[in-house]
């Protein structure tokens, strides 16, 4: 139908329209509903390098978007409320700067990723969905039951954090800075998946036994993967408590893990672009019909029944309809 | 007499109740090809899978150039350079063939975990796949999805891979399985070629190929070597002609 540039374009530009017509017909939450679907989107694509090009399906990922907001929130905390983070061996204060809090978000995210994906990738299939998913289980259960950080409650922000330069309290500003983010993972992705890391990461996804014949080692390939989609994810849950001003152990619940697999696939599994298809679906369906019915989850999952029985390609496949793995 | 690149001492293994290999010793000298030949179900393919790691023996010895490879898994056979080709063809379906023989380049140069530079822009492996792949006679195919191949040109790509790997031995698990009389013919003279870059072992069916390539005949018949010999000696042995040469030729 399309060439897969020309779709891929037209939604980044929907995506930059969206919020510049609503700034200007002043509305505001339109914005943020605009700065929501780059945000997940951007998870999307982080899992994407695990599910898309690595083959791994993480059933986990919720652990990743949450540690990110988290790193957000107990570090904006601690700077708003004049507490250092720790006085021993040495003291660390808070912060509001997201210059600072971003790559905190990325090496808890990435530890966190490392850790799991060591134990996990020893096993496949349906057991790699199942130990992730009881992963990030553990971390949901472990934030619920600290008190320190609002337990249940969550954690709330009350000033959003502060990005040189810009006001990030102005919506249009903040998706700038969500924006900006969701390019350069999708950037890290392309660049990624065609590298010689990725020509090993995708053979190792067809064929493992073929890749270790030609004396590569898939288990440190997948690790790295690992690693690299879940960093992408915890910034996504960085920039995701930033929007909200609040943290919660829902951002760790395996209902988020499923959302963000909801957007890889039904925007196209291995598609650079296919998670913001996805999560602009999905935040269109939940906005629109949500307020319709309650059974838009309903529709969703009839969607996405469709798409994984019919289009394998998902959205961007169906629009560009050729078999494509890029 | 110079040493043996491959020598295989009193391998056996067990599944279950069946021994496959039955204290084989095997050897591969370099520059000869010396065919594994034996009927259905002897056990072949399960020699050829614990040579390159895939397989675990339950007793015995794998000396690669002296060294013995317990303990080491196929990746770093692979590395080695103990290239092998599967009885069922064995490529990454959705890359094309170029791709496939790139990631055995790659696999060979050892620098994987690099993540900037385009593979396919790289001339340090292009350059030597689309070389590999002329002589396998794939030119013109590089860009055709390994799924869109022939049976027969995906048999060949294996090779090119084999070749890509820096090879010291080849492993081949019936490269002339289902390729027709003209395939065949074809295939007999790559591997003639091939020979001079490193020693083959090579488990084939097709007799007229084995007569053809084989230096030596290893004879392989429920798990246990019966007769090794040159063409003309396996060709006199009687208790071949029994056991396999009869019923299948
Ligand atoms: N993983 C396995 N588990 C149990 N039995 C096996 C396994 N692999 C092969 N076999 C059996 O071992 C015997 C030898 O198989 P194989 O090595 O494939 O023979 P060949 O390649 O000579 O035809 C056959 O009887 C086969 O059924
Ligand atoms: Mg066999």
């Amino acid at each position: 139908m399309f060439r897969e540039t020309t779709v891929n374009t037209a939604l980044v530009a929907i995506l930059v329209a969206v919020p510049l017509v609503a700034q200007a017909a002043g509305e505001p939450f339109i914005i943020t509903l605009a700065t929501k679907v780059a945000i997940f989107a951007m998870a999307g694509v982080g899992l994407n390098i695990a599910l898309g090009y690595g083959g791994l399906v993480s059933f986990g990922h919720a652990a990743f978007f949450g540690i990110g907001g988290y790193a957000a929130g107990i570090l904006a905390s601690h700077a708003q409320s004049y507490t250092p983070l720790m006085t021993w061996p040495f003291a660390i204060g808070g912060t509001q700067q997201m210059l600072i809090i971003w790559p905190v978000a990325l090496a808890a995210s990435g530890i966190a990723a490392l850790v799991i994906g060591a134990l996990s990738l020893r096993t496949s299939g349906v057991y790699f969905i199942m130990i992730t998913l009881a992963f990030a289980q553990m971390v949901f259960y472990f934030a619920v039951s600290w008190p320190a950080y609002g337990g249940e409650d969550g954690l709330p922000i009350y000033v959003r954090d502060k990005f040189p330069g810009l006001n990030t309290l102005d919506p249009l500003q903040f998706f700038a800075v969500a924006f900006a983010c969701f390019l350069l993972a999708v950037l890290v992705s392309v660049v990624l998946s065609r590298s010689r890391f990725g020509l090993a990461l995708q053979g190792a996804r067809q064929n493992v036994e073929r890749v270790r014949a030609v004396g590569i080692d898939p288990y440190r390939l997948r690790l790295v993967a690992f690693v690299i989609s879940g960093m992408i994810t915890g910034l996504a849950g960085a920039l995701y408590a930033d929007l909200n001003r609040f943290v919660s152990p829902s951002m760790l619940s395996w209902q988020t893990s499923g959302e963000i697999m909801v957007f890889v696939i039904l925007g196209g599994v291995g598609r650079h672009f296919g998670p913001l298809a996805g999560a602009a679906l999905f935040i269109l369906l939940e906005h629109e019909l949500g307020s319709v019915s309650e059974y838009w989850q309903f529709l969703l999952g009839l969607l996405l029944l469709l798409v994984v029985l019919f289009a394998h390609g998902g959205l961007i496949g169906v629009l560009t309809r050729r078999p494509h793995r890029d | 007499m110079t040493d043996p690149v491959l020598e295989i001492r009193k391998l056996t293994k067990r599944f279950g109740a069946l021994t496959v290999s039955d204290g084989i010793d095997f050897d591969l000298r370099p520059g000869e090809i010396h065919a594994l030949i034996g009927p259905n179900g002897a056990g072949k393919s399960t020699l050829i899978k614990q040579i390159c790691g895939e397989l675990h023996p339950d007793a015995g010895a794998i000396l690669f150039s002296g060294r013995d490879l317990a303990g080491e898994g196929s990746v770093a056979r692979a590395r080695r350079g103990l290239a092998r080709t599967f009885q069922v063809s064995s490529v990454a379906p959705e890359f094309t063939a170029l791709q496939n023989v790139v990631l055995a380049v790659q696999g060979a140069s050892g620098a994987t975990f690099r993540f900037l530079r385009p593979a396919l822009g790289d001339a340090a492996l292009t350059g030597p796949a689309r070389a590999f792949m002329e002589r396998v006679g794939l030119s013109g195919r590089e860009n055709v999805p390994a799924s869109i191949l022939s049976h027969g040109e995906r048999r060949r790509l294996e090779l090119a891979m084999a070749l890509a790997m820096e090879p010291r031995v080849f492993l081949l698990d019936e490269p002339m399985a289902g390729l027709g009389p003209e395939g065949s013919q074809e295939m007999t003279a790559i591997l003639s070629d091939l020979r001079h870059e490193a020693p083959i072992l090579l488990v084939e069916h097709d007799m007229d190929a084995v007569f053809t390539l084989a230096d030596r005949i290893s004879v392989l018949v429920y798990g246990r070597i019966i007769a090794t010999g040159t063409v003309d000696e396996i060709r006199a042995n009687a208790e071949v002609q029994s056991a396999y040469l009869g019923d299948d030729a």
